[in-house]
């Protein structure tokens, strides 16, 4: 791996000084997905500002309807938090799925949805659970915030501080684990909140999407059984090694009816 | 009478350093003034070099040497030698083309080595190696069987027409025919074996280091058979006499065939020591693991079955497509032939048996033996061919077995496939497996798993195996190059402990523990009182090292016999202060004694007088140490028999394995506890085979599962607890009755797996599942496709 | 470079190390721990897995320098006074190792599992080992002394 200067910040303004003086700077939290890209040559920064220890970036609590998770936060600390479990457990249940226990004590929030993996797990809940992202100069609507394979709005020098989760009155997640390395080939998280429902799905396709057939139709009916006559079009779908696209189809509705059942 | 002789279960005195992070693999060893080495590897499946550009990463910071295929052939360097040479059907022998250490003008696979740098630091060799500019000129490449089969295919090898490196036959063709002709009935099946790669977790490394003083190589390397590189590295490649060549295998993380052959790096490493005058360490990363370290399995068959109309066997025909990849790695054309067509009898007694093989070169990496090699992909054939005609037949497939088993009383069994069986009781392992499975059971397993909605399923696997390939003779008229014996040499110090030299390796087996309950078995040494010495040339006499199972039916005997020769001279030392004649000596848990008197003396007095030799027969040599060389008369047959049940999820296709039961007959257990663990890692490597393991390449050549991201592994949560049990026939050639545990798991595991997801998936009318059964294959064909993922 | 200071198995450490050094290496190479390995280059094996303040890490994908200022237990930390650790003691006992190569990581990991979970069923030990990778064993010992540990850590 090529190298790079490495640059602790302790507090934000330092943070924000470090990136924008260096030339390709990049701000690394757990480096669960970062470090794996230097190693591969597919990212070569000049200065790594760590900045897992800013107090902004972390915390975890509720705040009235919501539930705010630092974006320093690790997987494992979702996972294992009260706050979380009691509010939404479908949220903890998630985390506690990412990768595998080593990749859950260090990878955290901010830095798994800024790298964006269209496989990845915690775009399903934040697209399905309506989450908002706090950054250290805006905030970004999930569904806005995913744009596709490894792609996001955040400006090179902007860093994620938090998420808001609104707390719903029910939602799992279900997942189908690549074999190899245990990325959702097809994730699915469920959400009802007023009557309304949301079904987000990560790993079928290039990013995250939601699924408007099947949240009409569990809208009016919570039920596994009123995705039976709804099905998902492979036409958008990824097809590769691990999965044909007519399989993925077939596993959003499979993981979808799932998740719902996991809601009761 | 010690408790740490054969048969107990003692723990492994190696564990002491692995579990406290002691043990030492090669790459923890750093030389004095070190150097290291990245390799510049082909991104290209198959392609001219027009030119190697060498300057700016000459000029790169840290820079020692960088050398190319030119170099190479400049110092003469010898190409990698194959250690197997096969006879086509018409006498001619295979085509045996070049095998570079560094590329000469053309690659052939991905991973192909072209280039090396040579620098200061790990990461600055690797970075100066990204520097190295390549041209390479494009050439159409052969990544399938069917691709390289296929008219006009463009050639791997221009010298060898239609990529055939070897089309080989074995039996009788015409009374095969005849059985066909006159059979009742006939089944058949394509069946694919898919490729595999071994992953040892310890990826492979190597430290070559020239001493200019002496004017002598030392290199320490993840071998299975730190002699045999040395023999052929040191006469077939780089010239250097055996005594001025050391190779060091120290603590080995795991080979499984795939450290058993001669690499390019053992050489580069070696030869670049001499021209940098430094020590020069390779380690691989995992994605060149992928990439260079040999492949296993790859065949393409069709396998047809004869029978009566009352289930017995009367003919097998095989033809099957075997993918050697691009060049012949050192063991590569025996394992499709000779470690594959003579087990088709299996535990039958199909009197007509006829297989052709086709070797076929492809520009993907090489492949040679991984854990099995042949008999895996023997068994799965005929396993599965039994299984579908049980079902044609509408017979019990328990019964079908039975009914075709060798019988006890029938050994030694010539099959018509080469082979003479020694001893076997098919029935008595089917019986305990049968037993501790609960086969009778199962129909209730399955409604209580309909229940839930599952579809469950139970398969049947009984076969047999050929380990340790002997004898010499026999192998070198097959086309061995090497000979297959093993050398065992004892040590008894002056105050009684015992340094024992084997040439087999131990990279997990346990070795170090199992043969010292050897030793205190027969010389009633406790085992903590003997040092098992292996893995370096320097030390061990000779050996030829540790693979096909071997160790304890070849290894194990030399280390015997050697001790054989112990206890001659020793007696005799006895006798003489005894004041007794030799015969009257008798020999038990080491004290010696004469018959009918009270008079007695240890082995302990015995090696002191043998080392301080005052009062000592006449004409009798000084010194307690024996070597022996150990050559078999035959091969091992263990056999086994296993059964796995799944419940295959309808909805999604996963196949969960519920319970996976295995008897086997290894021959004499020396230590339960390894024997059990040896049957536990080669059934996850079965079972890994069958459900979750494929290396796949694009049609261009492409490695598209260079990594752990998307070559699957079995993990801790994909397996169950494995029900093991034996029924124990002793070999009745080799003096430890021992046969060979290894690979029994790896070999008789996978078809019961397909058998019990064939069975699960019975009402959907699916007959044959190909390796690995994903669950997007079981999804397909439970929806009406062939499964073709 | 940047200068990091660390306890390391309970002794105090400082090196100079690169941005990129990695902790593995400045363990293996700087320190001369051997005993954790690399095994792969994707983070997945789990042969490296160390603890940093207590909690089980893949030290192939955590900078050297992040470790500045925290505890870092390697395999060759556990043993105490020559005692083998209950849980190194029960992979010897349950024959949980073959080559060895996965083990140090296998142990570490175990050891964060029974500290969170100091009675793991054979499913969450299962669950638990998704990140570390075994070639050997088939898991089956593994996961038998793992559990036997636990309950000798008092689970």
């Amino acid at each position: 791996m090529e190298n790079f200067e490495f640059q602790r910040a302790t507090t934000l303004d330092e943070a924000r000084s470090a990136i924008g003086s260096a030339d390709a700077g990049k701000f690394l939290a757990g480096g669960q997905s970062l470090i794996p890209l230097l190693k591969l040559g597919m990212a070569s920064p000049d200065r790594l500002v760590c900045v897992k220890a800013l107090a902004e970036l972390r915390g975890l609590e509720r705040d009235g309807d919501d539930v705010v998770v630092g974006a320093a936060m690790t997987h494992a600390a979702v996972a294992e938090s009260d706050v979380v479990r009691q509010a939404i457990p479908g949220l903890a249940d998630l985390a506690s799925r990412i990768g595998d226990p080593q990749v859950r004590n260090r990878g955290t929030l901010g830095g798994a949805i800024a790298h964006a993996d269209p496989a990845a797990d915690y775009p399903a809940a934040l697209v399905a659970l309506g989450a908002t992202v706090r950054t250290d100069r805006r905030e970004i609507a999930a569904e806005d915030f995913f744009q596709g394979m490894f792609q996001t709005p955040l400006e090179g020098d902007e860093l994620i501080q938090t998420v808001r989760f609104p707390v719903p009155e029910r939602a799992a997640y279900a997942k189908f684990p690549n074999p190899a390395s245990r990325y959702a080939i097809v994730g699915v998280m469920v959400s009802q909140s007023d009557g309304a429902v949301r079904v987000a799905v990560t790993g079928a396709g290039p990013g995250v999407f939601r699924v408007p057939q099947m949240e009409d139709a569990l809208s009016s009916d919570f039920h596994a059984g009123a995705l039976d006559g709804v099905d998902v079009d492979p036409g958008a779908l990824t097809s590769d090694l691990d999965a044909s696209a007519e399989y993925r189809a077939h596993l959003v509705k499979v993981m979808a009816k799932r998740a719902v059942e996991a809601c009761a | 009478m010690t408790d740490t002789g054969i048969g107990a279960a003692l723990r492994r005195k190696e564990d002491a350093r692995f579990v406290t992070g002691r043990g030492r693999y090669t790459d923890d060893i750093d030389r004095p003034g070190q150097v290291w080495a990245h390799i510049v590897r082909s991104p290209e499946a198959h392609a001219e070099i027009a030119g190697v550009d060498t300057a700016s990463a000459a000029a790169a910071p840290g820079v020692v040497a960088i050398f190319t295929g030119d170099d190479v052939a400049a110092d003469e360097i010898g190409g990698l030698p194959c250690g197997w040479q096969i006879h086509s059907k018409d006498g001619s022998p295979m085509v045996e083309p070049p095998h570079p250490v560094l590329a000469q003008g053309r690659v052939r696979h991905v991973g192909d080595p072209v280039a090396v740098v040579v620098a200061e630091s790990r990461e600055e060799a690797k970075a100066a190696a990204a520097l190295v500019e390549v041209d390479y000129r494009p050439l159409p490449a052969v990544a399938s069987l069917a691709q390289a089969r296929a008219d006009q295919a463009p050639l791997v090898w221009e010298d060898a027409p239609a990529n055939l490196c070897f089309d080989w036959e074995i039996g009788d063709q015409a009374a095969t025919d005849a059985a066909f002709e006159s059979a009742d009935h006939v089944v058949s099946l394509q069946v694919v074996n898919n490729r595999l790669v071994a992953n040892a977790i310890e990826p492979r490394a190597a430290i070559g280091e020239y001493d200019a003083n002496a004017d002598a190589y030392t290199l320490y390397t993840t071998s299975q058979n730190p002699h045999v590189i040395r023999l052929l590295m040191g006469a077939f490649v780089m010239g250097i006499p055996e005594h001025k060549l050391r190779v060091v295998s120290p603590d080995v993380g795991g080979g499984f065939g795939s450290k058993i052959f001669h690499y390019a790096e053992e050489v580069i490493t070696t030869w670049a020591s001499r021209k940098v005058g430094r020590p020069v360490k390779w380690t691989a990363e995992r994605s060149e693991s992928f990439m260079s370290d040999a492949q296993g399995r790859d065949h393409v068959t069709k396998g047809e079955l004869a029978l009566s109309a009352d289930g017995t066997f009367l003919g097998l025909r095989v033809h099957t497509d075997a993918n050697l990849g691009a060049y012949l790695s050192t063991f590569g054309p025996s394992v499709p032939t000779y470690l594959y067509a003579t087990l088709f009898a299996g535990c039958y007694t199909t009197p007509a048996i006829y297989a052709n093989v086709k070797g076929v070169f492809t520009n993907t990496v090489p492949v040679d033996a991984y854990r099995g090699a042949g008999r895996p992909e023997a068994a799965f054939l005929l396993e599965r061919l039994v299984d579908k005609a049980a079902r044609t037949l509408g017979m019990d497939r328990v019964e079908i077995r039975r009914k075709n088993f060798i019988q006890p009383d029938q050994f030694p069994y010539q099959t018509p496939v080469a082979l003479e069986y020694d001893i076997g009781d098919y029935d008595g392992t089917l019986d305990e497996v049968l037993r501790i499975s609960d086969w009778e059971g199962f129909e209730d397993r399955r409604e209580e798993a309909a229940s839930r909605g599952k579809l469950r399923g139970i398969g049947l696997s009984t076969f047999i195996e050929a380990c340790g390939i002997a004898p010499s003779a026999v192998a070198g008229a097959l086309g061995a190059r090497a000979g297959l014996f093993e050398v065992g040499q004892v040590r008894v110090h002056p105050t009684g402990s015992v340094t024992v030299f084997t040439g087999a390796h131990s990279h997990g087996q346990g070795h170090e523990t199992a043969f010292a309950q050897i030793v205190s078995e027969r010389l009633g040494v406790p085992a903590d009182q003997v040092e098992v010495v292996h893995g370096d040339t320097e030390k061990v006499p000779f050996g030829m090292g540790t693979y096909g199972s071997r160790s304890l039916a070849v290894g194990g005997s030399a280390i015997y016999n050697a001790i054989d020769k112990i206890i001659d001279k020793a007696s005799k030392i006895a006798a003489h202060l005894m004041e007794a004649s030799d015969e009257d000596v008798t020999f038990e848990d080491g004290t010696f004694t004469v018959a009918g008197t009270d008079k007695s003396v240890t082995l302990g007095d015995v090696a002191l007088t043998a080392y301080v030799p005052h009062n000592y027969p006449e004409g009798l040599e000084p010194g307690l140490e024996e070597t022996a060389f150990y050559d078999p008369k035959n091969f091992a047959f263990p056999a086994g028999a296993h059964v796995v049940e799944v419940e295959v999820d309808p909805e999604t296709g996963v196949v969960e394995l519920v319970n996976v039961s295995c008897a086997d007959d290894v021959g004499t257990i020396v230590n339960p506890m390894i024997v059990e663990g040896q049957m536990h890692g080669g059934l996850a490597q079965g079972i890994g085979q069958a459900l979750l393991e494929h290396c796949v390449y694009d049609d261009d050549g492409q490695l598209v599962t260079g990594s752990y991201m998307n070559y699957t592994m079995p993990r801790a949560a994909d397996l169950p607890f494995f029900k093991t049990g034996h029924h124990i026939t002793a070999c009745t050639h080799n003096p430890l009755g021992a046969k060979g545990v290894g690979e029994v798991g790896s070999i008789g595991v996978p078809p019961a797996v397909i058998n019990a997801v064939v069975d699960a998936l019975s009402d959907y009318g699916v007959e044959h599942m190909d390796m690995p059964a994903t669950p997007e294959r079981v999804w397909r064909a439970m929806n009406g496709g062939q499964g073709g993922r | 470079m940047t200068t990091v200071s660390l306890t390391v198995n309970g002794d105090p450490v400082t090196a100079d190390v690169e941005g990129r050094t990695l902790l593995v290496e400045l363990v293996r190479e700087t320190l001369d721990l051997t005993g954790t390995h690399v095994g792969c280059d994707t983070s997945q094996c789990g042969a490296c897995v160390v603890e940093v303040d207590g909690v089980s890490v893949k030290a192939c994908t955590m900078l050297a320098a992040e470790a500045d200022g925290t505890e870092v237990t390697t395999v060759e930390g556990l043993s105490a006074n020559g005692e083998l650790h209950p849980l190194q003691a029960a992979f010897r006992e349950h024959h949980g190792l073959q080559c060895g190569f996965c083990t140090p990581g296998m142990i570490m990991s175990g050891l964060d599992l029974i500290r969170r979970n100091p009675d793991p069923d054979e499913h969450e030990v299962r669950e638990w080992l998704e990140g570390n990778l075994c070639r050997c064993t088939g898991y089956h010992n593994i996961v038998t002394a793992i559990q036997s540990a636990a309950a000798e850590l008092g689970g």
